[in-house]
């Protein structure tokens, strides 16, 4: 714990897990998207679903969908500016059968059509855990530059990666990998200590067996 | 670095630093920060704070409907001259309310040590400076002797409502504070010490009880309670009275008292204030003004 988790952070109230969790949550989804959201579903669990309006959660995923941090003063007004931009959203109640009290599953479509479902949580003070991609289950924070690489489930792609960012003296915090089943489909997360630079990255999409990758330079604050 | 009160009052006992000193270079090695850095960022969330109470609005009013305009009552009754506590106690009744409002109205505050309890410390250090005219360093010094005790409550009991009750969130904020203004009058390590624990002691056992599970009912009211607490305190202790349970003790019954204390307790909605028949009124009358189920 360092002192400025104790005053601080800077954020917009009312709630730390259900308004800047929240921002958080729906920052990270639209980041794994990649581009600019077109359409969300939001599907709210929980104590999300209880006192979700009474503390902005809707307002705040919004928010983050639209690339604001938790102390950004618009978050109020977030589903007006959605609206003026034309970005559809929807609300429902979550069919999951068993999560965190403060869950939301969000599936959204982007301008080019790719589509995401990300399940997040918010575990306290604001953080949050992003449990699932596309269905499979995950663990991170995106607190950190984290880099998340879809592929197909065969030998080699690991390595591909951890040498690419030996390459760019990037150093690993951690390191998940998840699959739908054996020669399915991967998912790899990569939290890293330092960014990852653009040309990595771009070699990465072009790796056969590399499905879909994205990157973001992590949202601490 | 330190990890409790005792060892910050021995680290500014020994090498003659003050409290405030003992925090800032913790900071300065645990983070791997300059001076320089170290104090910027505190002078930004001062500024925030400063911000977030300046731009209050008394028309706002929360989503559910239950918070807002209170800040302006007590302006205009503290205005008209009428609050017995004088001006600087009034004043930080008045600040402490329209902070939490701020908050429950979604306005950017700074979580001190949460979002439900962010009116307590701006509430005690910008009343000061507004009567005392203190320099803009002597503040920011008095943030890191609030940032330092509540580190040390954080982390050997802790700051959530949801694992230690509302003890340990306006509870915190109060010692925080009261520690704070300790220095800001002229007190010394001892000083700021009695008087975070005198605030904390009469904090224990306060419940976690929010109406409907929001940030509004009662918490936006018990900022103002909390911050007259600390104000209270650091007076008790700057005349020289002694806390007859160590700063550290008190943290540890705290974190025991959150520990005993039933989940119902515990921001959970489903005890005290909030099953009570006036909380079932408000939230028929308010029903699905605040959730989505129903
Ligand atoms: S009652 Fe609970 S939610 Fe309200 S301020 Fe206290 S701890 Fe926070």
């Amino acid at each position: 714990m360092e002192i400025f988790d104790i005053i601080g952070p800077v954020m917009v109230g009312p709630s730390s897990s259900h308004t800047a969790g929240a921002v958080r949550i729906g920052y990270v989804a639209s980041r794994l998207l990649g581009e600019k959201v077109k359409e969300a579903e939001i599907f709210l669990y929980g104590s999300f679903l209880d006192t979700g309006k009474g503390h902005g959660t809707d307002k705040a995923l919004v928010a983050g969908l639209l690339g604001m941090k938790p102390d950004d003063y618009k978050i109020a007004s977030s589903l007006e500016i959605a609206e003026r931009e034309n970005i559809r959203i929807e609300f429902g109640e979550s069919k999951l059968p068993e999560a965190h009290p403060n869950t939301a599953e969000l599936i959204l479509r982007g301008e080019s059509g790719n589509t995401i479902d990300v399940v997040g949580e918010s575990v306290g003070g604001g953080r949050i855990n992003i449990a699932k991609i596309d269905g499979i289950d995950t663990n991170f924070s995106g607190e950190c530059p984290t880099l998340i690489v879809h592929n197909l489930d065969q030998p080699g792609h690991v390595s591909e990666v951890t040498s690419m960012l030996a390459h760019k003296s990037v150093n690993i915090a951690s390191m998940q990998l998840y699959r739908s089943h054996r020669g399915g489909r991967a998912v790899m997360v990569v939290e890293c200590d330092q960014e990852i630079p653009q040309d990595g990255i771009d070699w990465l999409t072009h790796v056969e067996g590399v499905l879909k990758v994205t990157y973001f330079e992590g949202s601490a604050e | 670095m330190y990890s409790s009160i005792a060892e910050i009052l021995e680290q500014s006992g020994n090498n003659k630093k003050t409290f405030w000193e003992v925090v800032m270079e913790a900071d300065m090695e645990s983070r791997d920060v300059s001076r320089e850095e170290s104090r910027q960022k505190m002078e930004q969330l001062l500024d925030v704070m400063r911000d977030a109470d300046q731009s209050y609005e008394g028309e706002l009013k929360s989503a559910s409907g239950l918070s807002g305009g209170d800040g302006k009552l007590l302006e205009a009754y503290n205005q008209a001259g009428k609050n017995l506590c004088g001006y600087f106690m009034g004043k930080v009744m008045e600040r402490a309310i329209k902070m939490g409002e701020s908050n429950a109205c979604m306005k950017r505050i700074v979580a001190a040590p949460t979002a439900g309890s962010c009116g307590v410390i701006p509430a005690v250090l910008l009343s000061y400076e507004e009567y005392r005219n203190v320099p803009k360093d002597e503040l920011i010094n008095a943030m890191y002797v609030a940032a330092g005790i509540g580190k040390v409550i954080g982390e050997s009991a802790s700051i959530a409502g949801a694992s230690g009750g509302c003890q340990a969130e306006i509870g915190t904020a109060s010692a925080m504070a009261a520690g704070a203004l300790a220095y800001l009058q002229g007190g010394g390590s001892e000083e700021i010490a009695n008087a975070m624990a005198l605030a904390l002691k009469n904090m224990l056992g306060l419940a976690c009880d929010p109406v409907g599970g929001l940030v509004e009912v009662p918490c936006v009211k018990r900022n103002s309670h909390g911050a007259v607490n600390a104000v209270a305190s650091a007076q008790i202790a700057l005349a020289g009275v002694k806390s007859a349970i160590s700063p550290d003790d008190v943290i540890d019954s705290m974190r025991r008292i959150g520990s005993e204390m039933p989940v119902s307790l515990k921001e959970t909605g489903k005890g005290g204030l909030a099953t009570s028949e006036s909380a079932k009124r408000i939230c028929e009358c308010t029903a699905g003004g605040f959730c989505f189920g129903k």
